[in-house]
Order: structure tokens, then C-alpha cells, then sequence
């Protein structure tokens, strides 16, 4: 259990969470504070029936196709801009004009620009990603020791040999990191993007319960997506783990 | 100087900017000449700082020069990168060891990028460590290997792809008596073994004087003001007055 990152004292805290709504529910109308087991039978009903299955899987890929996008042209934009300064100096003000532009800005413009709707919530993920996966991306470029190169090129590798034994094993950890922040990025975006017609997904279904008031099923498609986000972000800590086993630790912390 | 040069560097200089505006600048070598034969094995002596290491870096093509040529084997070894793959091995003065790779990985690199097969890498980097008392650590990762023994694995891997050039700066620094001189036997062993051009950094003169066959002693900005040729059978005396001279060449600033 501990390997995948819950403790006792984590599950004693969303314990305690889950406590204080229940006693919330006794003095609330079900409207405003459902009673936690009244949202744990939604929450199930959702992975029960296979309709609410599909709009779950559904946001999932979104999420995890629209980062994919913006992790293959950051990393085009990274190395281009890690290999001229000329390009940085160019790519720069762009990316940090693009930081500045809220989610809902993508939304009014994808649905104006676009037919498609996957398209449309595609083109919205990757645009709102895409500046902070190149900035990490970048920064993991340039974390590339100079020793570590020249000692590298004195035996004349090809490009190819030289990204897969230099830059693919310095940059990995940053790669990690920059998927675990914008994985968080990313699911708080799609449900803004799922609002430009998509007849399914969770932000649709949330949707769906805020014109029916329905606040049991708000939190229990709520904890779906956070969920996800855990359980993917697990799965790179796993990873993380696996492919960095090399790194010495330090007996004394700070 | 020998009929076939591996190397001859031909009135080379390196300049570097200084500063974070690079407004300053310095020179690391200047007016550099030198020619090494096919084979020889040299051994340079100088200060800190005289720009030893810059000289390397010319030499393995790693930097530009910023006027004059370098030629390596017939080769300009900056312009015509790929044509030097196999052929040269460096021992770098700290140990640049990947992290992510294990003692036999590391040795194993050169041959990787040579395209050795798998097996056949691996066979020949658990010799080299054997050979270099490194057996029972070949799955280690750096980080659990001491300074030593990391210094250890670089020469390893340096001497692995058998080069036509070996560099080697300050190799045998940092190891004990014993094993700094089992090295050095191996060293000129694998020297006259494959027949390749050696060039080492060195920071004694006992040592300079134990394995060069050539001696060169830089002074800053590197340029050579000193030479000595030794054979096997200089006496003892020349060769107490070798040493008196180098010892001369390494105190006075630039002056031989
Ligand atoms: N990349 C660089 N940028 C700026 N200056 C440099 C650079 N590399 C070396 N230098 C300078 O060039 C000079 C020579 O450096 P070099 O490393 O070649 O000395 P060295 O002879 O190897 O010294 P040591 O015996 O201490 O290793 C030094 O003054 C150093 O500051
Ligand atoms: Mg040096």
C-alpha cells in the first residue's frame, strides 16, 4: 500500500473529510449536503451502468490524447529552442502570451475555428498545456551536464545513440515531473473544453447536474475525475520509482 | 618530428570569453605547436591552469580552435567528427561517469556507440574491470563505488574500444601507491600492446619520468618549455638532470 503512496495518516484525513459532510448532511437539506452514502451509490452507479462508463473513459482519453499532443510538440519546441537561442528569443514571448490566455478563451475560439467536436477539445487541451510542458521540457533539456557531453561525443555517437544514451536518461526526470503537473492542468481543463458540445464526458454529466440540481451526482462525477488523476499520477509514480532506482539517497534528510 | 604524426598542432590558439557580458577574454593556448608521432607515448607537465585540458579538448575535437590547425591522423578532428568513432579513448580528469549506468555499462558505452554487439561489449567491459580490480562491482551504480574506484571505471572505458588515441588527463591521481602503479604498467602495456599514441597529464615528475618516453612541460598560456626524450636506457644521471630541469621549467614562470 505504501508503495503506491497512501499512508494511514492520508486515509485517516479524507476519513475525517468524509465525516464532517455526513454530519453536515444531518442539518443540510439532500440538495445542498447529500449523505456521503447517497454519493457513494452514484458514484458506483456510474461505473455500474456502461453509459456513465463511456463518458468517464471518454474525458480520460481526452486528457491523456490532449497531453500526449502537448508533450510531443513541446518536446519539438524544447529542442529547437534548447539548440538556437535565436528560436528561444522568438518561441518566448509566444509561449508566455499563450501562458496568459484563460481556458475559456480556447473554448470561445475552438468552437468558432472547428467542426469537430474532438477535435475542439483536443486543440483546447493542447493549447492550454503546451507552455508549461515546453518550459519543463526545456529545463530538463538544459539540466544536461556538459561533461557528461563532451565525455559522450569523444566516442562519436550518432544523433540518434546520442538522444538515447544522454539526453532521454538527464531529461526523463523532468519529463516525469512536467506530466504529473500538467496531468493536474489537464483534468481541471477538460471539463471546460467538454463544454463546447460534447454529448458525453464528465464535464458534460456535470453539467447535466447542475440544471437538475443534483448535488449527490456533481460530487460523485467530481471524485471520478479527481480519481483518475490519482491513479495516473500513481502509475507515474511508479515509473518515477522504476527508472530512477539509480539515484543515491541522501541518509540524512534536510 | 617522427615521419608518421598522429598529431601535429600547428601554431594553435584557443581563446576564451570571460565574464557574464564576455567582454574580457583569455587565452588557454597560444601559439601552440607540437608534433606527435605514430605510437609515442607523451607525458605533459605543467601548472594549473596552463590550459592542459584545453589542449586535449583541441586535440580530441571536443573544442575549436581559434586560429591555427589541428591534425589528428590526418584528420581535422573538430570538422571531421564522425571520422575519429573508435578511434580515440579519454580518460578525463574527473571520472564523468553516467549515473544511470552501471559500472559495465559505463565501460561498456564506447563499444555501444561502435555498434559492438551486446554479448560481446559486455564480455570485453567485465575484462577491463577484472583487469582493473573492479571484480564483484561490474552491476554497481557510481554512486555506490568510491572515488577510486570511479576513476577506475573511466580508464576502464576509455581503454575498452581500443584506441588509436589515448588521452589521458591526470588518470592515476587519487589512487593508492599500489594500484596507481599496477596501472601504470598496464597503461604502457596496453600502449605497446596495440601500437596506439598515448598522451598523458600528469602532475609528477616521477611519473612523467617513469612513462613518457617524451616529456613536454607547458607553461601558460599552453605552449611547451621544456622537452626531454628519455629511451630505456638513459642513465641515471641524464636522467637526475632531467628531472632537475623540469623542476626548473615548472617554477619559473615561462621561463625555461
Ligand atoms: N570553457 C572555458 N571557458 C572559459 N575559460 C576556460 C574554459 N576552459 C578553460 N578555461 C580557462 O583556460 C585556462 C586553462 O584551463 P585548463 O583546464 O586547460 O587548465 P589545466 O592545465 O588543465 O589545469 P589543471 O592542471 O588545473 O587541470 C584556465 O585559466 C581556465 O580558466
Ligand atoms: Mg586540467
Amino acid at each position: 500500500m505504501k508503495r503506491l503512496g497512501f499512508r494511514f495518516e492520508g486515509i485517516a484525513a479524507m476519513a475525517g473529510l468524509a465525516l464532517a459532510w455526513q454530519i453536515a448532511s444531518y442539518f443540510f437539506p439532500p440538495f445542498l449536503f447529500p449523505s456521503v452514502p447517497a454519493i457513494a451509490r452514484r458514484f458506483a452507479g456510474i461505473f455500474l451502468e456502461a453509459a456513465p462508463l463511456a463518458d468517464a473513459l471518454s474525458t480520460a482519453a481526452r486528457i491523456l490524447l490532449g497531453l500526449g499532443g502537448a508533450f510531443v510538440l513541446g518536446a519539438v519546441l524544447a529542442l529547437l529552442m534548447g539548440r538556437s537561442e535565436r528560436f528561444r528569443r522568438y518561441a518566448h514571448p509566444l509561449l508566455n502570451f499563450n501562458q496568459g490566455i484563460p481556458a475559456l478563451s480556447w473554448v470561445v475560439i475552438s468552437i468558432i475555428w472547428f467542426k469537430g467536436i474532438e477535435f475542439r477539445i483536443f486543440f483546447i487541451m493542447v493549447m492550454t498545456t503546451l507552455p508549461a510542458f515546453t518550459y519543463q521540457l526545456l529545463d530538463a533539456y538544459r539540466s544536461m551536464s556538459k561533461e557528461l557531453l563532451e565525455m559522450t561525443l569523444s566516442f562519436r555517437p550518432s544523433r540518434l545513440d546520442l538522444l538515447r544514451v544522454l539526453v532521454l536518461p538527464t531529461v526523463m526526470p523532468g519529463i516525469l515531473t512536467a506530466w504529473k503537473v500538467n496531468l493536474g492542468n489537464a483534468a481541471r481543463v477538460v471539463v471546460v473544453a467538454e463544454l463546447v458540445g460534447a454529448t458525453g464526458g464528465i464535464g458534460y454529466e456535470l453539467l447535466q447536474q447542475q440544471q437538475l440540481f443534483d448535488m449527490a451526482g456533481a460530487i460523485a462525477w467530481t471524485i471520478v475525475l479527481v480519481v483518475f488523476v490519482l491513479i495516473v499520477q500513481s502509475l507515474l509514480g511508479l515509473i518515477e520509482r522504476w527508472s530512477l532506482a539509480y539515484r543515491p539517497l541522501a541518509e540524512r534528510g534536510l | 618530428m617522427s615521419a608518421a604524426a598522429a598529431i601535429t598542432l600547428d601554431r594553435v590558439a584557443k581563446r576564451f570569453e570571460r565574464g557574464a557580458a564576455g567582454d574580457s577574454e583569455l587565452y588557454a593556448v597560444r601559439e601552440l605547436s607540437l608534433s606527435v608521432g605514430a605510437g609515442e607515448l607523451v607525458a605533459i607537465l605543467g601548472p594549473t591552469g596552463c590550459g592542459k585540458s584545453t589542449t586535449f579538448n583541441l586535440i580530441a575535437g571536443l573544442i575549436r580552435p581559434s586560429s591555427g590547425s589541428v591534425r589528428v591522423m590526418g584528420h581535422d578532428p573538430y570538422d571531421e567528427f564522425d571520422w575519429f568513432r573508435g578511434k580515440i579513448g579519454i580518460v578525463f580528469q574527473s571520472d564523468r561517469l553516467m549515473p544511470w549506468r552501471s559500472a559495465l555499462d559505463n565501460v561498456a558505452l564506447g563499444l555501444e556507440l561502435n555498434k559492438c554487439p551486446r554479448e560481446e561489449r559486455r564480455a570485453i567491459a567485465r575484462a577491463w574491470l577484472e583487469r582493473l580490480g573492479l571484480k564483484g562491482h561490474a552491476d554497481d551504480f557510481p554512486h555506490a563505488l568510491s572515488g577510486g574506484m570511479r576513476q577506475r571505471v573511466g580508464i576502464a572505458r576509455a581503454f575498452a574500444v581500443r584506441p588509436a588515441l589515448l588521452l589521458c588527463d591526470e588518470p592515476f591521481s587519487g589512487l593508492d601507491a599500489v594500484t596507481g602503479d599496477a596501472l601504470r604498467r598496464e597503461f604502457v602495456d596496453l600502449v605497446r600492446e596495440t601500437g596506439c599514441t598515448g598522451i598523458f597529464i600528469t602532475h609528477s615528475i616521477e611519473e612523467a619520468l617513469q612513462l613518457g618516453r617524451r616529456i613536454l612541460v607547458f607553461q601558460r598560456p599552453a605552449r611547451i618549455v621544456y622537452e626531454a626524450v628519455l629511451d630505456p636506457d638513459t642513465s641515471r644521471d641524464s636522467r637526475a638532470e632531467i628531472r632537475a630541469e623540469i623542476r626548473r621549467a615548472l617554477g619559473g614562470d615561462g621561463i625555461p
